[in-house]
């Protein structure tokens, strides 16, 4: 485990969320704080431990392949903050 | 007042037309209204709508006599606001999905509306579940009713609230760390986490699909039991529900405790413990000696590493389940130059200082070149700590421990400390990594000032029943539950 801090820059940016000057500040502190705590895991012997992903481990749950009722395309749009002719309405990707 | 009993009580007197469930929907609904503006259980509430269902239930009890109703028929629950009704709001407590009308129901929510419950309202929480004490909402904290100065808990703190309040029967909460067991604790109510899987997530807003599960909280154990009823079974909507026969919970909690086996983890009666938790927790483990039950010292030797094997996979699950709030296809959408900035501005403005913390947080864990060092190994040690309850589970039939290590904390006490605030969670967080069931039901009070304290039992997976019957056995044996709070304050 890694003592290094955190660029908070880099994983906000990498997370989508863009932050205030004073909000890089303050995490970055609480966040180290957070970090050095999560350092105990370090003294745990995990050799030889498999991981858990699901406490209640269930694989390849499959279902019939039956055509089903879904939700109706204006219930899906509803909610959108942006929308046009029955679609999202997304800012130009390419150019 | 009819909104001051059970749902076993309301269930009699609605069967025998002594009350109708309007009278019911409408005590409830006076009691918002007489000391919600100060408590602030409630984030949405739809008194029209809520009278109407009622007027159905009672509609039907007329219509069918003295046949057989479903079983919450005209009882009204309050929901936590981040389980989907039809056409009511659903807002995670959260700025960025305030306007959000949800287009289907939860299976839970299906599930109530088939029991005939009346869906009474939104209830307040931690946004989008994140937090212990529901000053995390972006709508406002809640406060106890038991003293307005003190959290409820969190992050179901409206639902428990509103219990111990009598704004409602009973609610629904969820719990990804103890976000139902605590706020029950904290306000004298009782509260259950089913096993994982035992019920559909289908239609929750996902926090940590791992840990995530929907349960009650209620006034009593048997209250308990028949909310988990309802709402427990598979469901082909939730991949990861357990296709295995639901029992009927209420119907065998009479039955003695005499020879149970239960365990009391050395590790549980931690230093930090407060000494009136401490002296709580002793005399409800004589009490349920006196009852009949074994108790047995047994060792959960992980128990000090769940709160940071907690942080990194509760927030990796976050960080990657909190992608869908990106100005798209629903909420709030701030716009910037191209997509990138888009999702940047509208997360940036959309969510609150906790939730970006944690997504942060576990964007980081799964990071490359940290993965292994964080994720993975907290991973691992999550299997240590499910097998030290399995181990455990093969000497004794449940474990009985604080539900927190003190009562209810000040508002503002721990809100600028977030590592202090994840402590908190230290007592419950084990339960929801090894994917076990757990309750708490009220155990005493401190004495100045007076607030609820929390026993927690927790039990083998798929085996609510034996906590249920454990924890019926000490509540109807021992006088907390009829202690209500003062609610003169929030007047």
């Amino acid at each position: 485990m890694s003592n290094e801090s955190m660029d908070i820059k880099y994983v906000a940016q990498l997370a989508r969320v863009s932050l205030t000057p004073e909000e890089e500040r303050i995490f970055s502190g609480q966040l180290e704080e957070v970090l050095g705590y999560i350092e105990h895991l370090k003294k745990v012997d995990v050799s030889g431990v498999e991981p858990t992903a699901h406490a209640v481990p269930r694989e390849n749950v499959t279902r019939p392949d039956e055509i089903a009722g879904s939700l109706p395309h204006e219930d899906a749009l509803r909610n959108a903050p942006s929308k046009s002719n029955g679609l999202f309405v997304v800012p130009q990707i390419v150019e | 007042m009819p909104n001051s009993l059970t749902i076993a009580k309301l269930a009699e007197q609605l069967g025998k037309k002594q009350v109708s469930s309007q009278e019911i929907t409408g005590a409830c609904l006076d009691q918002i209204e007489k000391i919600d503006a100060k408590l602030h259980s409630f984030l949405h509430i739809d008194a029209e709508d809520a009278l109407a269902q009622a007027k159905a239930a009672d509609c039907m009890i007329a219509r069918d006599g003295n046949s057989t109703h479903p079983p919450l028929l005209g009882i009204p629950v309050g929901m936590k606001d981040i389980i989907a009704v039809k056409g009511q709001p659903l807002t995670c407590a959260s700025k960025i999905i305030d306007n959000f009308i949800s287009p289907y129901n939860a299976t839970v929510t299906q599930r109530l509306r088939e029991a005939g419950a009346v869906l009474l309202g939104r209830l307040n929480m931690d946004e989008f579940a994140m937090g212990s004490s529901t000053e995390n909402s972006a709508l406002g904290p809640t406060r106890n009713p038991w003293n307005q100065e003190h959290t409820p808990g969190g992050s179901s703190g409206g639902s428990a609230a509103a219990v111990a309040s009598d704004e409602c029967i009973a609610a629904l909460g969820s719990d990804t760390g103890g976000s139902i067991r605590q706020p029950a604790a904290f306000c004298g109510c009782v509260g259950l986490k089913p096993t994982y899987g035992r019920v559909s997530r289908f239609g929750l807003v996902a926090f940590a699909s791992s840990l995530d599960q929907i349960g009650p909280i209620t006034k009593t154990v048997e209250d308990a039991a028949l909310l988990l009823e309802a709402i427990s079974g598979h469901d082909p909507k939730d991949s990861t529900s357990i296709p295995a026969q639901v029992p009927a919970y209420s119907q065998a909690l009479n039955a003695d405790i005499r020879g149970l086996k239960i365990g009391l983890p050395k590790e549980y009666m931690v230093a930090g413990l407060s000494d009136e938790v401490k002296n709580s927790i002793n005399r409800a483990v004589e009490h349920l000696s006196g009852l009949g039950a074994e108790i047995i010292d047994i060792s959960l030797p992980h128990t000090e590493y769940a709160v940071a094997t907690y942080y990194i996979i509760a927030t990796a699950e976050a960080s990657a389940n909190l992608a869908r709030f990106d100005g798209i296809r629903y909420g709030r959408r701030k716009e910037g130059k191209d997509p990138i900035e888009l999702y940047c501005n509208t997360r940036g403005a959309g969510f609150g200082a906790e939730v970006k913390r944690r997504i942060i947080l576990g964007t980081y864990a799964l990071s490359s070149g940290y993965y292994d060092a964080y994720y993975l190994r907290a991973q691992k040690v999550r299997t240590l700590i499910r097998r030290d309850f399995l181990n455990a589970f093969e000497h004794v039939d449940a474990v009985v421990t604080p539900t927190t290590t003190s009562p209810a904390f000040k508002l503002g006490e721990k809100i600028e400390d977030p590592l202090q605030m994840y402590l908190t969670d230290l007592l419950t967080i084990s339960c929801n990594l090894s994917g076990i069931c757990g309750i708490s039901i009220p155990c005493g009070f401190s004495a100045n000032p007076q607030l609820p304290i929390g026993l927690q039992i927790l039990g083998k997976p798929l085996d609510e029943q034996t906590i249920l019957k454990i924890a019926h056995a000490y509540e109807q044996s021992t006088v907390w539950r009829e202690e209500k709070p003062d609610l003169t304050a929030f007047q």
